[in-house]
This record gives C-alpha cells, structure tokens and sequence, in this order.
C-alpha cells in the first residue's frame, strides 16, 4: 500500500474511538443536554478524520475537497439541529439535570 | 471481499432487522418512526454494499429524508391532543399462528424465486448504451429504454399531489416551540447549497449515479427546510398561480417527448435519432423541479390557501 | 449474497406480519414501507446475481421508491384527517370537516 493509503487508513482508523464514545455518551448521559454535547463534539470531529482520511487515501483532489464540503455542511446541521432541540426542550420545560 | 465484508454484511442484516422491528412494534410511536428513518440510512448502506449507488442516493434522500419528514410532520398533528401517543389496543401476537404461516410463505417464495430463469438484461444495456444518449445504465433505462415506467411514475406523484389537495386546505406550517435565529439563517446559508448539489446530481446523472430523482428529492428537501424556517409557500392560487404549472411540467414533457415521436411518424415514445443526450437532459431537468415541488407539496398535506393559514383536524 | 435474500425474506415477514396485525394506521404504514424495502432488496439482490449488473431492476426499485413515498404521502394525509374526525366526534360539529375550502 502506498504512503496515502497508509495515512488515509490510519486517519480512518482514528476517527472511530470518537464515533464509539459519542455513542456511549449518548447511551449512558442522564438527559437531552448532556446528550447533545457528546453527539455534536465527538461525531463532528469523528466525521471530519475519516473524510480527511477517505480524501487523502483517494489520491484524488476534487474528491477530497467534496468530502470536506460533505464535512462543513455536516457541521451546520448538527450544531443547528442541536441547538433548536437544545431550545425546544427548554421551552418544554426539562431541567438540565443537576438543577 | 471475503470475511470482513461477510461480519459486516450480517452485523448490517441485523441491525435492519431489529429496526424493522422496533418500528413496526415499538409501544411509543415517535420511537417507531425515527427506528424508520434510521431503518432507511442504513438500508443505503446496503444498497451501496449491493452495488446500487443510484438506488442508495435516492433512498436516502427519499425514503429516509422525504417519507421522515412526513412521518413526523404527521406524527405532530396525531400527537397533541393525548401527548405521546401509545398503543392502547395492540392484540398480542399468535405466535403459534405466524411462525409455521411465516416460515411457510417464506419457504413457497424462495423455492418458486430460486427456479425462475434470471438471464439478465445487463448484456443488452451495455450494448445499446451508445444509442441511448447517456453513459450511465441505469439513467439509459430511466429516461430513454423504460421512459414509459418514469412517465407514469411521475403521473402517479402528480396524482397524489392532487389527493392530498383535493382533501382541504394546508394546516399551518410548523414553527419551533422558541423562534431562534438559527432556522431562518441556515435556510438562507444552506438554499444555495441545495440549488448547487441538486444542479450537480442533475449534471452527473448523464455520466455516474444521479440524476434527477435524487437532485429533485434534495431540493424538496431545501423547499421544506425553508418552509420551516418561516417562507410562505409561493403556490397560493391568485398571485402566483401559474407556478403551479411547474407541479406538471415533468409530465408534460414527458408526454410531449412520447407523443411527439407519433407525430413525427416514428413509434410512439422514440427519440429523434441524435438528439437523444440533450432530450434527456432536458426532460431531467423538468421531472427533477417537478419532483421537488412535488415533494414540498406532498409535505404541505394540503392545499395552499391565499387567505392564510387554517388549523384543519381540530 | 445469502445475508441479503434471507434479510428480505425477514424483512417481508416483519413488515406482513406488521401491516395485517397493528391496529394504530400509522404503525401500519411504516410496515408497509419496510414491506415495500423488503421487495426492493429481492429485486437487487437479483440484479446483483445476474453476470454484468443488471440495471433494469435498479430502475424499477427507483421508480418503486417514488411510488412508495407518493404512498405513503396520501395514507399519511388520510390518516390525519380521520384522526382528527375521530377525535372531533364530541367537539363541536363541523369542527373537523373542511368544506369550504379556499
């Protein structure tokens, strides 16, 4: 395997801890909020190493640059659709848990 | 692609199985429906997985994003009178009934499936792909070999359009439960966007998967994000009336390609000889805006009224 | 390939077994729609077997999947308005029907 396979392949490789422990913060924090903080950080930056490392394993530049851009708007709606449940459910009325 | 492939495959079959499940017997209804939309992203995986990137694109865009808005928008209206609705008179399942009955039918099909000769038509694709206009198989068979089956699809859309109309007027548009600048500011941000990449599924569809069922599912989608974050929908009757037309333009020009090969005394739904790439772009480009409009109108669940919003169902 | 005939095969009974039992309407629906994948996966599991790939099913899947979510779209907006009806049956009369519409 070439160096960009190996680079891609590893860059792959370190997105998927980020995935598993968003999905255990989601299986095991006590409410929305809590829950929305570790699905938006840990699946944003798990989704942004393994585009990195799909476009550079690639070799092609154009293609890299779509999975960024597949990236960027994934970023906006999971930070929109985070913030507007974060909002409904205050307006619902669920405490943040600890208070 | 050996082992790997073969775990990823099984872990794959059974998570759709349990998602399956889950939607079709989960107690809480808005359990059920977001086990669906989860149900049809991860059937896009298997699509991809059976080498069926055209399927996989418009599954998630249609089958997960279209049909979940619906499911949800109507999940709105069903649930607010009783709060989360549950399932109060569910019958418990004979099991002693639906497993000999199931395994049974399951069995009659497979054997009847495993002695139907499967030739195959893929030898014959390939062969007429030059004639067809385009270089992509599966949009050749779409839009010019089995043109008729997209013509009458895109009839059945307009004719549930116009169900969905014919049954009253639209109830007023969702808004957040706390107005945040978010919603209307992403629908400005991102409506570009959609414009962009459904012109590009469009583009691509000549050449790789696309084409324009996932670019008219996209930009329905960008139709309904807008609508949620706050735009009117421009297809009132009185001032904007003649948009409305656009609903029909995908099947007009369908039929006006297949009729217009009559008249010119060829067989019916033949392509003039050499026009065949730039018909086929064209008629792309009409069923996909018909698609998305028919999508957002489809979403609307009625008919939109200039004289405001109603509540309807109340 | 046997992962995927033997998922449809469970798939379709799921979504059989759904589709005649469920008494809530849209749990019904989304059992028709996992009937409705169900046939789909047969289809390209077909057009996989077959020696180059064959795009004709793949066609007929992507129009099946338009027809699918029309559909659904219909019994969706059926549902809601027999919802309503239901529900509006000690309210006052004429609360759930829309004959004047504009």
């Amino acid at each position: 395997m070439t160096a960009a396979q190996w680079i891609g392949g590893l860059l792959v490789f370190a997105g998927i801890p980020f995935f598993l422990l968003g999905t255990l913060g989601l299986l095991r924090f006590p409410d929305v909020y809590t829950r929305l903080h570790a699905l938006a950080k840990a699946d944003n930056v798990g989704l942004g190493l393994v585009c990195i490392g799909l476009g550079i394993q690639s070799g092609s530049v154009a293609l890299l640059l779509k999975l960024m851009l597949i990236w960027v708007l994934m970023l906006i709606a999971s930070a929109t659709a985070a913030g507007l449940i974060a909002r409904t459910a205050l307006a619902r009325g669920l405490r943040p848990w600890g208070t | 692609m050996g082992t790997a492939g073969v775990m990823f495959d099984g872990l794959l079959a059974l998570a759709l199985v349990w998602l399956a499940w889950q939607a079709t017997r989960a107690a809480d209804l808005f359990h059920a429906v977001v086990s669906f939309i989860v149900f049809g992203l991860l059937m896009a995986l298997a699509w991809v997985r059976l080498e069926a990137p055209d399927i996989a694109l418009a599954e998630a865009a249609i089958g997960a994003g279209a049909t979940g808005a619906l499911l949800l928008s109507a999940l709105d209206r069903l649930a607010t009178r009783d709060g989360r609705r549950r399932a109060l008179y569910e019958p418990a399942t004979a099991w002693g009934f639906w497993i000999p009955a199931g395994g049974a039918l399951l069995g009659g099909l497979t054997l009847a499936a495993w002695q139907l000769p499967a030739p195959g038509l893929g030898d014959e694709v390939l062969a007429a792909l030059k004639l067809s206009g385009v270089d992509h198989p599966v949009t050749a068979v779409l839009l010019n070999f089995r043109a008729l089956d997209t013509l009458l699809e895109i009839g059945v859309l307009l004719l549930a359009a116009v169900t969905i109309w014919s049954l009253g007027p639209a109830p007023s548009p969702l808004v957040p439960a706390m107005p945040s600048p978010a919603l209307p500011a992403l629908g400005r941000l991102l409506f570009p966007v959609f414009v962009l990449v459904s012109g590009y599924l469009l583009w691509r569809g000549s050449h790789a998967p696309g084409g324009a069922f996932p670019a008219g599912a996209v930009l329905g989608a960008g139709a309904i994000l807008m609508l949620l974050a706050g735009a009117r929908p421009w297809i009132r009757s009185s001032e904007h009336g003649p948009w409305r037309w656009i609903l029909s333009l995908g099947l007009a020009m369908l039929l006006a390609a297949a009729v217009s090969g009559t008249l010119a005394g060829q067989a019916f739904f033949q392509y003039p000889p050499g026009t065949a790439g730039p018909l086929i772009l064209l008629l792309e480009v009409a069923a996909g805006l018909s698609i998305a409009l028919l999508l957002f109108a489809l979403y609307l669940r009625g008919e939109p009224c200039e004289h405001g919003y109603r509540e309807s169902g109340r | 390939m046997t992962v995927y005939l033997s998922l449809a095969g469970v798939l379709f009974l799921i979504g059989l077994h759904g589709f005649f039992t469920a008494r809530n309407l849209l749990r019904r629906l989304l059992a028709l729609n996992v009937l409705t994948t169900a046939v789909f996966l047969l289809f390209v599991v077909m057009a996989r077997l077959a020696d180059p790939l064959d795009p004709v099913p793949h066609a007929i899947v992507l129009t099946g999947i338009v027809v699918t979510v029309s559909t659904t779209a219909v019994a969706l907006a059926l549902v809601v308005r027999i919802a309503g009806r239901v529900r509006d049956d000690d309210a006052d009369a004429g609360g759930g029907s829309r004959g004047d519409a504009g």
